[in-house]
């Protein structure tokens, strides 16, 4: 059963990092693919209607992950107390930027939100492949499976380790390009004009960047835990995760001119492939220990009691179809390219 | 109670409260914009759908804030309440989980096709989005009253060997008696704040001479939704919910009513100070008999006091829940006497033209964000000692590993944060005033 929830929690997860991906990506080459007033507006609208939305999957990913691993929620979101703050700082300033910038249409007004909107879009995909690259490396848990991480020691990947060091910052650096080639997809797929040219003119050297910070942090990752390579070795159909990520990568370069959703599906599989890959990499551990192995906390040790688990399976599964036909509706209706005069303020 | 504890208390307490000022607004609002958007359906009268955006304009930014300050609450379990989170995730999990599948989803979604596709849908179709959002934004209210309930009134629950709560009952959870008068009491609070916001800005509207059948539109649905709802908050609601709290919660009824000495015919207290030291109301203004009436419906019952409670067991802060709790029964007061003068002077055709009165329910406005609030601080401060009433004191579930220092910078931090999008909500909030309802 845990590990039945083990998959559902990083499903949601990864669902989030692709639906909310496109929002931070978008964020993040804001500024520099849309110049004008007009611009501005329609990369903001392209992501208006579904940004919430796409939100929610991290708060409910987030009640999942409470339900099913309390020792996990409460181990890890106290250890990674201060970065975990300063990220519920950057989605309050995330939200209030793109809900509040079109609420007055002043040439100071507009132009401040924007760059607050950017750069908080900057950092929380910096934060979060962060976080992703502390979970992979592990923490030193004590013998009560309690830790508490500093922003930074010695940057080393040691036993006294850091939110950043040099594994977790290039893994944050890959999220943010990865991130800003998916958000450059999208902007490509729902704008029109000179925003659709700059956001096409960017994928090309972002892919080359993510295939090179895919490479690093792969090898990095096999070096940092090797739990990966055990797993990888044991069971080798899991290879079946990374393939997926290169084939997202490959299709990604190859559709781009043909169709732009397939493009765009494609780096939705490329992240999907790289989050499952690092899933099925760390199982059964869900926070591995930097000291003693046997203080990690797995699927087995962090799960809530059986009952609970077993219901909330029956409610999910309800709930999720729900879920599904509402982001369809919702997609649907929003299809295709911005329409002019369409957004905020009505 | 040493310093982490104490920061860590403080930052919830206060990030909880300025978060519900919004959710109070838009589960309100919610059923207002489902009311005024079938009247659009209805008799396709334009004044209606203008009605509408205005209102979801308002609703848009208070339901922004609700969404931006809501995130921490969830992860704050975690983060400043590890302890507690590793006992309980088990059960409240569940909630908080079906919070975000059942309603957040719901919520989210269709607000986004309320506010943007208008154009885009059905006339039917776009009603279709209001009702949706309400029921999403009153699903999501139940859900953490139900989260709340269990930590006021613990059942369904197995105790495993570490101490780790576990879920014993899925319906008993969502079924806990507590859960019912608490939602119902909560809810309509909601809807007073949201009928009194859409009253006074109508009676601002008609008191500038401007707007004026919007003016008309807004004071009448706002008095009489507003009527309604606060007389079903007083009774049965606050009935039942102050009866819930003397038989499960004998130490906080105590100290919410200021009843020191256990009695028979135990009189009510309608003023007074409590006095700690002396164990004792000064300055009291009582109607004799009265709380024994109202608790067990005989002039002659026994009320216990605080003093069969033994005293590690009383709340920590006695005259907090004291205040609170007559804070919000004396402001419910005032509300039920405004809104019935209103509620008869529109029967009688004479409100719109009463400035005095429309200057009434003007002023009105803060009282019932206060009322909100006070109610809350009555049940958490109420709850104390306890975290979960009962099984878990609040100093046992706080998180050891996060350090004072670290603790005070991001209280500090939300102080400033949280100051910052006040300013901006008072300011976003009075230009969509001024903007009024009648602009495209």
């Amino acid at each position: 059963m845990a590990t039945v929830w083990f998959c559902l929690v990083s499903l949601m997860l990864a669902v989030y990092v692709i639906l909310d991906g496109f929002d931070l990506g978008a964020g993040i080459v804001h500024l520099f693919v849309a110049r004008t007033r007009e611009e501005r507006r329609a990369v903001i609208a392209s992501i208006g209607p579904v940004w919430d939305g796409n939100e929610v999957w991290l708060l409910a990913a987030g009640g999942v992950l409470y339900l099913a691993f309390p020792v996990l929620y409460a181990s890890s979101f106290s250890g990674f107390y201060l970065p975990l703050i300063i990220v519920l700082w950057l989605l309050v300033l995330r939200g209030t930027s793109i809900e509040f910038r079109s609420a007055i249409d002043s040439p100071v007004w507009i132009p401040f939100w924007d760059v607050v909107f950017s750069l908080s879009s900057l950092l929380l995909a910096l934060f979060f492949g962060a976080a992703l690259g502390n979970v992979v490396r592990g923490v030193p848990l004590d013998a009560g499976h309690w830790f508490f991480e500093p922003l930074w020691t010695n940057f080393r990947v040691g036993d006294v380790t850091g939110i950043l060091d040099w594994y977790t910052i290039l893994v944050g650096l890959a999220a943010v390009v990865a991130l800003t080639l998916h958000g450059a997809l999208w902007v490509a797929l729902k704008t029109e004009g000179a925003v659709e040219q700059r956001a096409e003119g960017l994928v090309r050297p972002l892919w080359a960047l993510v295939v090179l910070l895919t490479a690093a942090i792969t090898a990095a990752t096999l070096y940092v835990q090797p739990q990966v390579g055990m797993n990888l070795h044991r069971h080798p159909w899991g290879l079946l995760f990374p393939l997926l990520a290169i084939f997202g990568l490959a299709f990604m370069l190859i559709f781009f001119r043909l169709n732009r959703l397939r493009a765009f599906l494609a780096s939705c599989a490329y992240l999907a492939g790289m989050l499952t890959s690092a899933a099925f990499g760390l199982y059964p551990y869900v926070l591995p220990s930097r000291t003693n192995p046997a203080l990690a906390l797995t699927v087995e040790n962090a799960q809530a009691p059986a009952y609970g688990l077993h219901i909330a399976i029956v409610w999910w599964i309800i709930g999720m179809v729900f879920v599904t036909g509402y982001f369809i509706y919702s997609y649907r209706q929003f299809a295709g390219k911005v329409r002019s005069g369409e957004g905020y303020g009505h | 109670m040493g310093p982490a504890l104490s920061i860590d208390r403080l930052q919830f307490a206060f990030t909880v409260t300025f978060h519900y000022i919004f959710p109070q607004m838009t589960m309100g609002l919610a059923l207002l914009i489902l009311l005024l958007k079938t009247q659009a359906l209805r008799t396709g009268e334009e004044r209606y759908n203008h009605a509408v955006r205005f209102w979801l304009r308002v609703f848009g930014i208070s339901f922004a804030l609700g969404v931006v300050t809501g995130i921490p609450m969830e992860f704050q379990f975690g983060t400043n309440w590890a302890q507690f989170s590793r006992s309980a995730g088990g059960v409240i999990g569940q909630t908080l989980a079906m919070e975000g599948v059942f309603a957040f989803f719901l919520e989210s979604s269709f607000l986004g096709l309320l506010l943007f596709g208008e154009k885009r849908l059905s006339p039917r179709a776009h009603w279709a989005a209001a009702l949706a959002l309400f029921f999403g934004s009153w699903l999501s209210g139940y859900f953490i009253i139900a989260t709340n309930a269990w930590m006021q009134n613990p059942v369904a629950y197995t105790v495993g060997p570490g101490g780790q709560f576990g879920l014993a009952s899925f319906f008993g959870l969502l079924g806990n008696p507590w859960v019912w008068w608490e939602y119902a009491h909560n809810m309509l609070g909601a809807v007073v704040t949201a009928s009194f916001l859409m009253a006074s800005i109508g009676a601002f509207y008609l008191l500038s001479h401007r707007d004026q059948p919007y003016g008309e539109l807004f004071v009448r649905t706002g008095v009489t939704v507003g009527l309604v709802a606060v007389l079903l908050i007083v009774f049965p609601t606050g009935d039942g919910q102050s009866k819930m709290v003397a038989t499960h919660q004998p130490a906080t009824f105590a100290a919410m009513e200021g009843l020191f000495q256990s009695r028979e015919g135990a009189p009510i207290a309608i003023l007074g100070q409590p006095d700690m030291e002396k164990r004792r109301l000064d300055n009291p203004l009582t109607i004799p008999s009265v709380l024994s009436f109202l608790t067990y419906r005989r002039w002659g019952a026994e009320v216990k006091g605080l003093d069969s409670i033994p005293e590690n067991e009383w709340p920590d802060a006695v005259p907090l829940v004291y205040y609170s709790y007559h804070i919000m029964v004396g402001l419910g007061t005032i509300f039920v006497a405004v809104l019935v003068i209103a509620g008869f002077l529109l029967w009688r055709g004479r409100l719109f033209a009463s400035r005095g009165m429309l200057w009434a329910l003007l002023l009105t406005l803060p009282f019932p964000f206060i009322a909100n609030t006070a109610g809350w601080i009555t049940a958490e401060s109420g709850r104390q000692p306890w975290l979960i009433h009962s099984l878990m004191r609040t100093d046992a579930g706080f998180s050891t590993q996060v350090s004072s220092g670290n603790a005070l910078f991001t209280f500090v931090g939300f102080l400033g944060l949280y100051g910052l999008l006040s300013l901006l909500f008072l300011f976003l909030m009075w230009r969509e005033i001024e903007r009024g309802p009648g602009v495209a």
